[in-house]
């Protein structure tokens, strides 16, 4: 255990070498690529002394080392700055909006992973048969519509029309928020449940040919156990490697739902930033996934040793 | 009543190309108590007669569209599900042939017997652990206590083949179908395993099914033989009969294709020589069988081409907090030799020896620690990456897996080209397929098959591509690291003498890696047998094997099977 203990320290020093070099991507986009912001903040009216003023006040006169040295202590203090356009504290922004992103990726990313894992499983007990070929064929057909039909159509029916649901907006409270995100977090997972199940049909059929499947059907076990006992312990090595990184874009959330729902989540955030060209908000999300990154594949890491007694973490 | 009587039996698989039939009307018994070697080539038809006996058979695309499998009189055929699965590890169980990947990798070793203990014998979990700790006590396994809690991965393959038999054999099954038990292992690991199922096969009074494609492994332990050939059973017999008089051209083939210890003839006779095409029976080659009794000529010259002075191979170990290097393994040790323009070197040793970390350090794809690999002259260690490469096309090596040392995306074609390109070799395009179709010629294949890919090809003729590629550059130096390994016996003979008409042919010189003595006994002129990364013993080859100094080898040579049953040894030396 001491040798995981060690590796999981010798990973998150590994963050600090990773870290400098993301921000100084960050820094060299922002602050050197990127010019001279002050020209689009202040319009085409603006006099050559309110521009230096500006500057001087979004510390753009520093020299290049200090500018990135600031940089790199937003990564480790999550101390962003304001906002240009809104003039918020950024760190306060991100997290009002992390809650509205994640009400909505959070739970559609969890059933869509459970639904879907269960449908393969269903699929591959049954491969070849008619159910399996119907499954397969449903899944083809749910991924060759695209996903504004999809939010445009149960917008219209299941909001407008039957009016079970909120048709935009967010609230803060729960349970007041549910039928604000109940569609979209469906809308989420119908998106999802095509690939998901024909990927994880193939993760688990391809265990389902393994040598050891063979010694357990000649033990007698029954292709049912068989299924959820050796399989499918076997088929959560690779599911993990393909659902854990795709948890820090969770935080992200969905920039086409939030803004067809409206809601306030740091999708939209990220929008408007690109709008108001308001780099710092662009910078501090940037820097905030590739931490999150970095966290999750250190997670994934880990996870393995759990599931899979080969791998040794050393 | 037979324990097992199989009554003409067919199977069937559905394939794109067809129907084709996998096993075709044969009958055979196996009676209580008694062996039944079940032997044949690749895509005999054997392992599937085992599975249909198991009610295993993939279906789709297999069926059983024929015949009887009797178990104590009852008719298998159309068993269901249920039933069969109450059958299956409780009354008929089944151990394969590939034991490093028969076993869950996720699960304990412990809750692996204890599966089948509480699927058949209503045992709770305590219980069945219990009894696996018992079982693994009983095939061998030292420390069953502790290795009860080990996973498959932390253990040998042998130790794993030991644990599958302990699966087999917990309830006390009436019939044991092994399915080349012993084929991945090493010889004296095979010999163990052997003389394993043997007492238990008589403590429990199981029948037993063994399957095997080389004869000589079943000769001491099998009671009566089946020979298969292309789905048809073509001869039975008792195990003395078969060795003794043979019926069948086939049979006679598979008898003589095996290179044997005490024997030493230039060229193995193989099963084209006793059968045409069709089957029938043709007058042996008189010519033949008068080289196979000719011993090798003993050669006196002094023209080294490979030197290898005191190399070492070491891999670092890694440890502690920022992986430092906290020791070494030391793969090679300090190993020296030469080999003789136009000769061959056998190298043997068991899995793990070293023996294939040193080939392939002589040829510098792992590069060495220390020591000298001196070829031709040339100190290799010493060159540089564009005169290494400029080297390369002179020494060649061919791997063991003919399956996946071939890219399935090329064509042959492709394959023997792209060397040629690499080094420079022929003129244009054109003179370089006509290298190629040559080359299909040289190793007997056809060269209107160069466009066709791998797949297309049996794993014998797969490995005769390799062999083309590897001379597509024009060596003079090939080591080949197990080459024949994989192949069938009836196979292997073929490629054997291949191997050797294209030295006499081209004056090639080999270094040839094997765990398999007997191979290396006819092919080589020297043999150097490896033990732990260092040489134990270096001699002509048939002083190694009749004179042998080193205790390794000795116990080496003992674990070889004799390919003979034990009373026809004793008749014979009486």
């Amino acid at each position: 255990m001491s040798s995981t203990w060690n590796y999981i320290f010798r990973r998150v020093l590994y963050l600090i070498p990773v870290l400098l070099g993301v921000c100084f991507l960050i820094f060299f986009l922002f602050n050197v690529v990127a010019g001279d912001p002050t020209g689009i903040l202040l319009g085409k009216h603006a006099t050559a002394s309110q521009m230096a003023e500006l500057r001087e006040q979004l510390g753009l006169n520093k020299p290049l080392i200090a500018q990135y040295f600031d940089v790199v202590k937003s990564a480790f203090t999550f101390d962003f700055g304001r906002s240009w356009a809104t003039k918020q504290q950024i760190s306060q922004m991100i997290a009002q909006g992390a809650i509205p992103s994640l009400s909505v990726t959070l739970p559609g990313f969890f059933l869509a992973t459970v639904v879907s894992i269960l449908l393969a499983t269903i699929v591959a007990y049954f491969r070849g048969k008619g159910i399996d070929l119907f499954i397969r064929i449903l899944t083809i057909a749910m991924m060759s519509i695209s996903s504004l039909v999809y939010i445009m159509v149960f917008q219209w029916l299941f909001a407008f029309e039957l009016g079970w649901f909120e048709i935009s907006g967010f609230e803060y409270s729960f349970p007041e928020v549910m039928p604000y995100i109940t569609l979209p977090i469906i809308i989420w997972i119908v998106l999802s449940l095509g690939p998901d199940t024909r990927f994880y049909r193939t993760l688990i059929l391809d265990e389902m040919y393994q040598d050891y499947v063979r010694t357990a059907r000649a033990k007698g076990v029954s292709e049912k156990k068989i299924l959820l006992k050796h399989v499918l312990r076997n088929a959560m090595i690779p599911i993990i490697t393909y659902t854990v990184v795709q948890l820090p874009f969770l935080l992200l959330g969905s920039i086409l739902l939030e803004s067809f729902f409206s809601i306030p989540g740091l999708g939209n955030m990220v929008i408007n930033a690109l709008n108001a060209s308001d780099f710092p908000v662009l910078k501090a999300i940037t820097v905030l996934s590739a931490v999150a990154y970095i966290v999750f594949t250190l997670v994934q890491d880990i996870l393995y040793t759990v599931v899979d007694p080969r791998v040794k973490l050393k | 009543m037979d324990l097992l009587s199989i009554r003409d039996l067919t199977v069937d698989f559905n394939t794109p190309e067809g129907i084709v039939r996998a096993v075709n009307g044969i009958s055979f018994d196996v009676p209580k108590g008694k062996t039944v070697g079940l032997v044949g080539e690749s895509g005999s038809g054997k392992s599937v007669t085992s599975l249909a006996a198991m009610g295993l058979i993939p279906n789709p695309p297999g069926k059983i569209t024929g015949g009887q499998i009797l178990f104590e009189g009852k008719d298998l055929v159309g068993a269901s599900d249920e039933e069969m699965r109450k059958i299956r590890g409780n009354e008929i169980s089944m151990i394969f042939q590939e034991p490093m990947s028969a076993l869950n990798p996720v699960f304990k070793v412990g809750d692996q017997i204890a599966e089948v203990l509480m699927l058949h014998k209503g045992m709770n979990k305590k219980e069945a652990w219990q009894k696996a700790e018992e079982l693994l006590h009983q095939v061998g396994i030292p420390d069953p206590k502790s290795s009860v809690q080990k996973y498959p991965h932390e253990m040998s393959g042998g130790q794993k083949q030991r644990v599958c038999i302990a699966i087999a054999i917990a309830c006390e099954p009436k019939l044991l179908i092994a399915d080349e038990p012993t084929t991945a292992l090493d010889v004296t690991i095979q010999k163990q395993v052997l003389e394993l199922m043997f007492d238990l096969q008589e403590k429990y009074k199981m029948g037993m099914l063994f399957i095997t494609h080389d004869l000589s492994v079943i000769a001491d332990i099998a009671d009566d033989v089946v020979v298969m050939y292309r789905s048809n059973l073509v001869e039975k017999s008792d195990t003395k009969k078969i060795f003794t008089s043979a019926q069948h051209p086939y049979t006679k083939g598979l008898l003589a294709c095996r290179p044997s210890l005490d024997k030493n003839p230039s060229r193995l006779l193989t099963v084209a020589d006793f059968m045409d095409e069709q089957g029938n029976e043709i007058e042996v080659d008189p010519e033949k069988t008068k080289l196979a009794s000719k011993p090798k000529q003993e050669h006196k010259d002094d023209d080294v081409l490979l030197e290898v002075n005191n190399l070492h191979t070491h891999f670092p170990i890694k440890g502690g907090l920022f992986g430092k290097t906290v020791d070494h393994f030391k793969a090679v040790n300090g190993v020296s030799f030469k080999v003789q323009r136009g000769k061959t070197l056998g190298l043997v040793g068991e899995s793990g020896c070293g023996k294939t970390t040193l080939g392939r350090t002589i040829l510098r794809l792992i590069e060495p620690t220390a020591g000298q690999v001196i070829y031709d002259g040339v100190d290799l260690t010493k060159l540089d990456k564009k005169q290494l490469r400029e080297m390369r096309s002179r020494m060649q090596i061919i791997f063991q897996d003919p399956y996946s040392s071939l890219n399935p995306r090329m064509t042959i074609g492709e394959t023997l080209l792209e060397p040629m390109d690499l080094h420079n070799i022929g003129a244009n395009k054109k003179e370089k397929i006509d290298r190629a179709k040559w080359l299909m010629e040289k190793v007997g294949l056809s060269a209107s098959q160069l466009s066709r890919y791998p797949h297309e090809f049996s794993g014998g003729q797969r490995q005769r591509i390799c062999i083309a590629r590897a001379l597509a550059v024009n060596p003079d130096f090939i080591i080949c690291d197990e080459s024949v390994s994989a192949l069938d016996v009836s196979v292997q003979a073929q490629v054997l003498n291949l191997l050797l008409d294209l030295q006499d042919e081209f004056g090639l010189t080999y270094i040839f890696i094997s765990h398999d003595l007997s191979v290396v006994n006819f092919i080589s002129d020297e043999v150097a047998v490896m033990n732990r990364g260092k040489i134990v013993e270096l001699d002509k080859a048939f002083k190694v094997y009749h004179n042998p100094e080193n205790d390794y080898t000795k116990s080496l040579l003992s674990a070889i099977p004799k390919g003979v049953p034990k009373e026809l040894l004793e008749e014979g030396t009486r």
